[in-house]
């Protein structure tokens, strides 16, 4: 009998991650190959929430289709509802009365920060840390509380009309956003002084999922995860749109593109955001909140291309009409699809614990991803 | 050598008592955890089940035992059925020796110490037999880790204890307790009690060493597929062993039933000073587990290997020497101090400190920008 040499080979193995999985945030999977601890490579699958939104928008009315767009990123509704009522606005050549056009932006800046307050907490729960997210729910709370008041949702707000808003706000809205810029000031600083310098999640999330700057260009990142790389790309400021041309604000941009770097420029935002909205509510005039004209909306033939910085990144609106009530096309760039070009690059070299850091660094909303 | 009947029927007396107790002290612990991370987080806790939420847990356990046990397909049943088993008598059988308060133990035997140690390391079997049985692959992994971590943190732990037993001259924990007569042994030899005390939260499996059931991560790691009974007693161990960690802290280091006002309380006065030490001991852990993320597998291995291995020989070298040649206890306390803060001083220096030059260099850069941008507009 001969001996065989015996082979001493190992085998990756494969590790499901999702699309039931705590860590990828909705039913994003992520099939992981692994060496021990070790990724060597990821393959993502999308589409478990595909709900056709692009499609169902061709067989709605105009003002129907901001319902959709409430549903593509449904943690910051309002910015996506803004970029869809741009680009018909920009089609059919509407002037927004100045208190709607602030109102929008005031809003919008709100929106950013619960959505930011969402990804803080998560993402702290993401590395294992159960404190964070009580505290920023709770602060999150707050604002959907206001949008509540303001627009009688609190997430589906279907508040953003072509050409205005749907009503001007309420009376006391004045008090109320002073008195809630106030707290969240004081929530975000409460959450930040737990994590942001915390031992454990500097060890954590320094120096993981680095993409550096060219790379992270040629992927098409945008939004925190292109600022965390050091480029301080902002549609508000290299393209800006509504009013934050006379809005004075930072754009936080980080060094090395790590997990870190992309967490802090998001809490840097919410102080920015805040700052905005002091400013927008100094500044808004009295006036009109609706654009004078016919209720129906029928733009001309033609096409436009509107993008606006979500929470999550750059989102474009690409809209076609073809003279009808009903868009003839909706092409939308979603931020959270994007972003996840950058998932491979990042994952280089990871642990397993980096993957699941990593992912949520990049801060996806499967309705938007899988629309 | 006979065994009588009166033995066997005390022993099983014995036995019975000491499962009950810690059945109510697991759900005591469960009710303050619960009670005390909601304060943290601003909640309030468990409120419902009775007073405060007092009988929450006894409801849970209630719920856990009416509920189907489910065993997936391929699951190697038999061993599957026997892990949690595997993980609980051990954890149990250590409490023989434990005393909580003079004379109030199952067995007060001469090497207690080593009797702990020899039956706690046998819970990764359970771990990995659990794991490995349930044909998951998140188990699986999750039992990875726990057999590198627990078996890491094993060294530490041992060589903390064996400070202690240096420093007494006896592994029979009551005597040890009994030793601690003008000031708790935390008093002398504080390297120790800081080393027992995280490679204690790490063998239990808590948070930052929640590794391997990372919820995140590997979902609940050698547990991911039990559920009912079978889960309710991987839950049990796991507070049995917290609990136990956090006596022994206290009946090592604090002093036990030694107070500063004199001795000879009676025993449920010892019983509930004892626990109180503990109950503080585990406020911390539970303090902990609000504060910190979770580790890393490789940072938790090279944070054991690397800062605990050394920092617990350090320790017992340290007694040793004073044991030796009979140096003044403050001396031991000193040294145990100084060594403490070595690896304070490095992880100040290259990982907070960076962290914090960076973020400030980050907010100097916005600051710079902003001036430019007013400067333009």
């Amino acid at each position: 009998m001969t001996m065989h040499a015996r082979s001493t080979e190992t085998v990756d193995m494969m590790l499901n991650m999702g699309p039931q999985h705590p860590a990828t945030h909705g039913v994003f999977r992520m099939v992981l190959s692994i060496d021990g601890e070790r990724v060597v490579g990821v393959r993502p699958h999308i589409g478990y929430l595909h709900r056709g939104s692009e499609k169902l928008s061709e067989n709605e009315s105009y003002g129907q289709v901001v319902t959709l767009f409430d549903r593509l990123d449904y943690v910051s509704n309002l910015n996506n509802e803004l970029a869809f009522v741009l680009a018909a606005e920009r089609l059919m050549g509407i002037e927004v009365p100045e208190r709607a056009q602030y109102i929008r932006v005031l809003l919008c800046e709100l929106n950013r920060v619960a959505s930011h307050l969402l990804f803080i907490g998560t993402y702290a729960l993401d590395v294992g840390a159960m404190t964070p997210v009580m505290y920023t729910f709770r602060e999150r709370e707050r604002i959907q509380n206001l949008f509540e008041h303001v627009t009688g949702a609190r997430m589906m707000h279907n508040y953003f009309r072509i050409g205005g808003v749907k009503e001007d706000l309420p009376h006391d809205f004045a008090a109320r956003v002073r008195a809630l810029v106030g707290e969240l000031h004081k929530g975000v600083e409460e959450t930040d002084r737990l994590l942001t310098f915390n031992e454990v999640y500097l060890a954590r999330t320094r120096g993981i999922g680095v993409i550096d700057a060219r790379t992270a260009i040629s992927c098409g990142l945008t939004g925190p995860c292109l600022r965390g790389s050091g480029i301080a790309y902002d549609a508000r400021k290299d393209d800006p749109y509504e009013v934050y041309d006379r809005l004075d604000f930072d754009v936080p941009i980080g060094e090395f593109g790590d997990c870190w770097d992309r967490y802090w420029v998001r809490v840097r935002e919410c102080y920015e955001s805040l700052r905005i909205v002091e400013q927008a509510l100094e500044q808004m005039p009295e006036g009109e909140t609706m654009a004078p004209g016919r209720r129906i909306v029928r733009p001309p033939k033609g096409e436009a291309y509107v993008h606006c910085e979500n929470p999550r990144g750059d989102i474009g609106v690409f809209l076609v009409s073809d003279g009808s009530d009903k868009p003839y096309r909706v092409k939308v760039r979603p931020p959270s699809f994007c972003n996840l070009v950058g998932l491979e690059p990042m994952l280089k070299d990871a642990y397993v614990s980096d993957a699941v850091a990593i992912l949520g660094s990049l801060d996806i909303v499967l309705g938007e991803v899988d629309r | 050598m006979t065994l009588e009947a009166r033995d066997v029927l005390s022993a099983a007396i014995g036995l019975f008592a000491l499962f009950n107790a810690l059945l109510i002290g697991t759900m005591v612990l469960n009710w303050t955890e619960r009670k005390f991370l909601g304060r943290l987080q601003g909640r309030v806790g468990p409120t419902r089940v009775g007073p405060f939420g007092l009988l929450q847990p006894l409801a849970d356990a209630m719920k856990l035992v009416l509920k189907e046990d489910v065993s997936p397909g391929p699951a190697a049943r038999a061993i599957f059925w026997v892990s949690p088993m595997l993980i609980f008598v051990p954890a149990y059988v250590v409490w023989l020796a434990v005393p909580v308060a003079p004379g109030l133990v199952i067995r007060a035997l001469d090497l207690g110490i080593f009797f702990f140690i020899a039956f706690s390391v046998l819970s990764i079997v359970g771990l990995v037999l659990a794991g490995w049985s349930s044909a998951s692959k998140y188990a699986v992994l999750g039992s990875f880790r726990s057999a590198a971590q627990l078996v890491s943190y094993e060294i530490p732990i041992i060589m903390a204890l064996l400070a202690v037993v240096v420093a007494t001259g006896t592994m029979n924990i009551g005597e040890v307790v009994g030793q601690q007569g003008s000031a708790p042994l935390v008093a002398i030899l504080p390297l120790a009690f800081v080393v027992f005390l995280i490679a204690g939260v790490a063998e239990v499996g808590r948070t930052p060493f929640d590794i391997y059931f990372a919820e995140s991560e590997v979902v609940g790691g050698p547990f991911v597929e039990y559920s009912g009974a079978h889960w309710a007693i991987f839950f049990l161990a796991e507070y049995i062993s917290t609990l136990l960690i956090a006596v022994l802290a206290s009946l090592l280091f604090l002093g036990g039933w030694r107070w500063p006002f004199g001795d000879g309380l009676p025993a449920a006065a010892a019983a509930a000073l004892v626990m109180g030490k503990a109950y503080l001991v585990v406020l911390v852990i539970f303090w902990v587990r609000a504060t910190y993320p979770r580790l890393r597998i490789d940072q938790l291995m090279s944070f054991g290997w690397k800062v605990l291995v050394p920092l617990s020989f350090a320790a017992v070298i340290i007694s040793a020497a004073q044991e030796f040649y009979g140096w003044h206890a403050a001396t031991s306390t000193l040294l145990s101090l100084a060594v403490l803060a070595v690896p304070v001083a490095i992880q100040v220096r290259y990982q907070r400190r960076p962290a914090l030059e960076r973020a400030r260099r980050y907010a100097e850069r916005a600051i710079a920008n902003r001036q430019a941008t007013s400067v333009g507009g």
